[in-house]
């Protein structure tokens, strides 16, 4: 997410702040910005919730719909996560289709979700090998203020706790119940200023970092899905304290997530 | 329009939702909600619940866009997935590159736009819950947002449609009255003049019927135009 447009004097002076263990908003630098979740704002959606990450501001709606399994996992629902990287979210932002940015964005939150196996997926068999129900995800970032990623799977967790089988609407049965959520993943993601890395990176502290690495763990303390991205490095010890700041850092959005979902 | 029907839309001069023919549903704006945007709007209409956001003006991309001697608006419509009962697959489709192109063409009306030659001003309007007459919602949230970008306009466009249903015409059809109601009358005013800057039709309707549909329309516009104001007034205080 580099933005040539920041310029050097700024990043100069991120660096340095982040080489004393500050930060221009005055946070330290493993602190997360203030969260905030709705849920349950979207009527034509099974499921939504609206999180408050700082400035940045993302809309997540759960649809469920009928469909067939796939052939090697006749038993299991399906599901698929798109975001939308809305133009008015962010002047870079480009209309048109997908991106590899939204791209990448859409399939750590995937992984995270996935492989945390928050969604009981046994439970959304209908009739074996012919129809489950599938779950989509789409996030609609509507204010990109750094750290899409944190944002995005936290807005999924909570719009999928929030989330209804529409048994009624489909005739499968006489009464919705709610989606089989079995954990929640969490992920925090790190941005590399200079030399520091700081946590719940802010858009201008984007513009200026040169790594970036998010992990998601499950509330049991373990990890579920990790991702680098762009081109420059961490280092070997710089990660394993960025796992182990995670596992702790991660409790203040779980706190927000139980206190909004129940 | 699914032209004659058998469902009864309004029962002694009530409609399914408790309105009268002339009345229009709630209407919410806010202005300034986005942090990114130069501009931001929220708006809720009824059940439909719509995201504007603008930026610029801006060097216009692509380039061979660009004008010489005037600014173009670049409005884009888009419907969130989870916006309808059925999931809408996500990006632009044949309809919302149709109502994009229109809107933009309406902006560019009230837009000062030979204040900015060869740039561009974008205008982003997200749906992210549907309910009949989100093209209307999403152009009433994007003027507003206009405003609040301060993007000079020579004035705000309230949008509205009135339709008919049960052989009476009727203001702002709600989901039901737009899937088996007779006729639809989407239609954006320049309130200070009376211009028309955005019509269109679909279904049956008498000269005599489009006469008062589009007197109904034309009301319902300039109560938007009020809701409009009102909103940049409690976000910039004094009267806009």
């Amino acid at each position: 997410m580099s933005n040539d447009s920041v310029s050097n004097l700024m990043k100069g002076h991120m660096e340095s702040l982040a080489a004393e263990g500050k930060r221009a908003d005055g946070r330290s630098i493993n602190d997360f910005r203030e969260v905030k979740i709705e849920t349950g704002l979207i009527n034509t959606a099974e499921g939504s919730a609206m999180v408050h990450l700082g400035n940045t501001k993302v809309l997540c709606g759960v649809k469920l719909l009928i469909g067939t399994p796939y052939p090697d996992s006749p038993k299991s629902g399906t599901m698929t996560t798109s975001t939308e990287l809305a133009p008015l979210a962010d002047q870079s932002f480009d209309p048109g289709p997908p991106r590899e940015r939204s791209i990448e964005l859409a399939r750590v939150v995937d992984r995270g979700i996935r492989e945390s196996r928050m969604i009981d997926f046994g439970a959304l068999c209908i009739e074996e090998g012919e129809k489950v129900w599938m779950v989509y995800i789409d996030l609609h970032i509507l204010d990109n203020g750094g750290n899409l990623f944190d944002c995005c799977t936290l807005a999924s967790a909570a719009a999928l706790s929030n989330a209804k089988i529409p048994n009624v609407q489909h005739g499968i049965a006489d009464k919705d119940v709610d989606l089989p959520v079995t954990c929640w993943p969490i992920s925090c993601t790190f941005a590399k200023i200079g030399n520091s890395v700081v946590l719940d990176p802010t858009y201008d502290e984007e513009c200026v970092m040169s790594a970036r690495i998010t992990v998601a763990h499950d509330e049991d303390g373990n990890l579920r899905a990790a991702q680098k991205g762009m081109n420059g490095a961490f280092t070997d010890a710089e990660v394993r304290e960025a796992v182990k700041t995670a596992r702790s850092a991660d409790n203040v959005l779980r706190e927000a997530l139980k206190g909004a979902t129940g | 329009m699914a032209g004659q029907t058998d469902m009864e839309l309004i029962k002694n001069g009530v409609r399914l939702d408790g309105r009268k023919a002339d009345e229009l549903r709630e209407v919410k704006i806010v202005a300034g909600v986005l942090d990114n945007a130069d501009g931001s709007c929220y708006l809720e209409w009824g059940n439909n619940k719509v995201y504007a956001g603008v930026f610029g003006p801006m060097e216009c991309h692509p380039r061979h866009k660009q004008k010489a001697d005037r600014a173009i608006v670049q409005a884009r419509y888009t419907m969130a997935p989870f916006s309808v009962n059925d999931r809408k697959r996500p990006g632009l489709d044949r309809r919302s590159s149709e109502i994009s192109y229109i809107v933009s063409q309406a902006f560019e009306k009230v837009v000062m736009v030979e204040e900015f030659p060869k740039a561009s001003i974008r205008v982003d309007m997200q749906v992210v819950e549907a309910h009949a007459g989100t093209r209307c919602a999403a152009m009433t949230a994007a003027s507003v947002a206009l405003a609040d970008a301060g993007i000079p306009m020579r004035d705000m466009i309230p949008a509205c449609a009135s339709g008919k249903v049960n052989d009476v015409v009727v203001l702002d059809l709600n989901k039901e009255e737009d899937n088996y109601g007779q006729a639809d009358l989407p239609l954006a005013i320049i309130p200070s003049t009376g211009e028309i800057v955005l019509l269109q039709l679909d279904g049956h309707l008498t000269p005599d019927e489009f006469e008062q549909a589009l007197d109904l329309a034309t009301s319902g516009c300039m109560d938007l135009y009020k809701i409009q104001r009102k909103a940049l007034e409690d976000r910039y205080g004094g009267s806009a």
